[in-house]
């Protein structure tokens, strides 16, 4: 084969990689729930294809081949193991499915049953969105571990960890009973806005991890609208997500420099990503159930409308973060809020909102300072506004938002 | 626990030393030092003056070598440390992504090693 030839099954094997890693992961791992030997098993399936498919052509169903493929050297592994005895019934299973699926064309997607096990309560909460990204994505360590900023070897050793626990704690591959999905779900959703990152969105400072996963977390909650189509709070996940990727190009000037929300061009922003957003959080407010991820969409919605009207309803706004901390009283919910209510009602009304959160809880808060030291300054109160500056700047993690305070601050 | 926070700074951050203190790196630290200070977790911590002022001494063979600067030649240099009391590296890292020099050099986060300490001192 020719050198492009070869670069083009390169890229066919990339782009079967990322479309299945998640489904034959999932499939593989929810026969013997031991995820990371199904990892182990698709990776040496991967390393074949780039040997076997440039020689011999890219396969008519390249999904059935990889499957294949890794089951094989998943049984492999388990008679190397000489466990054969005691995983009997395993083998038989996979043995079973083996002609079957290289026949048909496809395998049932256990992607749905895969996230519930990432974010099983059994697992600590901290490794939900690593698993999710390793284990459905296919990132590595390294990638996963400099989003959270975990040194690689602690990050590639508690996924170890957790996928150990998956196998050995009895943790079940199902989708749960509607009698609790919807704290599962919960935890499923968390996991892949954590991922997003962007847990607060205003005018004076985004400073949140793992941002660089954004695409990612998107793709994450595509899959799962996909696996569970009438779940309002899946649908608001996904319009909270892309209300904020919309203004992405935004968020920085063409000089690398910050700009907050309430001075960014609206003409900036992506109208389709907004209209797919708007599309989804009508669907999902049809329902009837406004829940968290609902109520943030519609909070980024109403800011959304100024690319039409040219103006903001910061009511609107107010109202529905009231709503908001009725069911998610975060540190995050009550700093939007009250940078709300000081748009809606004045610095003075906003400055209230902060004092009723407890001290302990912000000395390491970064957007908890840059809210009070904005509305200190507002208010004219310069030397209290300047110790809340500092606490701000100093807490910020984002060079751009560290400039744009240092600026701010005068 | 106890971390050092180790500051590598780059010869443009080292040259800012000589700015009358108005600069944004300058300030950036100045706002930094006050939010660890603030945040109960500051030990100790020092600024080191410009790696051109260090001498390096080896014994080799019994000679005395003397060298002009800082021991390792690479181009960013040790400009600081700050040490901490934290509860876990997870939180010791945190203030090493939010240390100003993270994002003009580096910055290395070491456990210190009170064992070590007990058994040379003891």
């Amino acid at each position: 084969m020719n050198g492009s030839g070869e670069k083009k099954t390169h890229r066919t094997i990339e782009r079967v990689a990322r479309e299945s890693y998640g489904r034959l992961v999932a499939y593989l791992s929810s026969h013997t729930r031991d995820v990371a030997g199904a990892e182990d098993a698709l990776g040496e399936a991967l390393v074949a294809a780039l040997t076997t498919w440039p020689r011999n052509g890219v396969p008519q169903n390249p999904e059935a081949w990889l499957l294949t493929t890794a089951r094989r050297a998943l049984i492999d592994v388990i008679r190397h193991q000489q466990v054969v005895q005691a995983s009997e019934p395993t083998l038989l299973l996979l043995k079973e499915d083996s002609a079957e699926a290289t026949l048909s064309t496809t395998f049932p997607d256990e992607r749905l049953k895969l996230l519930f096990v990432c974010a099983h309560p059994a697992i600590d909460p901290a490794m939900h969105t690593p698993l999710m990204l390793q284990t459905v994505l296919g990132l590595d360590a390294v990638r996963i571990a400099g989003a959270f900023l975990v040194s690689p070897k602690t990050m590639g050793q508690r996924l170890v960890r957790a996928k150990t626990k998956i196998r050995d704690g009895g943790i079940q591959f199902e989708v749960p009973q509607e009698r609790e999905l919807p704290e599962r779900l919960d935890a499923v959703l968390e996991a892949i806005y954590a991922a997003f990152g962007i847990g607060w969105d205003d005018m004076v400072g985004v400073d949140q991890r793992g941002r660089d996963l954004a695409e990612e977390a998107i793709w994450l909650a595509r899959v799962l609208l996909q696996l569970l189509p009438n779940e309002a709070e899946v649908r608001g996940l996904l319009a909270l997500m892309l209300h904020c990727e919309a203004r992405r190009a935004s968020r920085r000037g063409p000089d690398g420099r910050y700009v907050p929300l309430s001075q960014q061009n609206a003409n900036l922003w992506s109208l389709p990503l907004i209209e797919e957003a708007e599309r989804d959080l009508a669907e999902a407010f049809r329902h009837g159930h406004p829940g968290r991820f609902q109520l943030e969409a519609a909070i980024q919605s109403v800011h959304a409308e100024r690319v039409r009207s040219g103006r903001t309803e910061w009511k609107a706004i107010v109202g529905f973060y009231e709503q908001l901390i009725r069911v998610s009283p975060t540190l995050g919910t009550r700093t939007g809020y009250a940078a709300a209510v000081a748009e809606a009602n004045g610095p003075q009304a906003g400055l209230a909102v902060l004092d009723t959160i407890e001290l302990d809880a912000i000395s390491c808060y970064q957007p908890y300072w840059a809210v009070r030291a904005h509305l200190l300054q507002k208010l004219g109160n310069k030397p209290e506004a300047l110790d809340a500056y500092n606490r701000a700047i100093g807490l910020a993690e984002d060079p751009a938002v560290r400039e744009f305070l240092l600026q701010k601050r005068g | 626990m106890q971390f050092a926070l180790l500051i590598y700074e780059s010869p443009e951050a080292f040259a800012s030393r000589n700015s009358d203190g108005t600069d944004p790196y300058t300030g950036a630290w100045r706002a930094y030092h006050k939010a660890l200070v603030e945040s109960g977790t500051y030990l100790a911590g020092n600024p080191l003056e410009v790696p051109e002022t260090g001498t390096t001494v080896r014994l080799k063979e019994g000679k005395r070598r003397v060298q002009d600067g800082p021991f390792a030649d690479t181009k960013e240099q040790l400009g600081g440390f700050i040490i901490m009391e934290l509860p876990s590296i997870d939180a010791a890292l945190d203030w090493a992504a939010r240390c100003p020099s993270a994002a003009a050099g580096a910055v290395e986060v070491r456990p210190l090693a009170p064992q070590a300490k007990r058994r040379i001192t003891g």
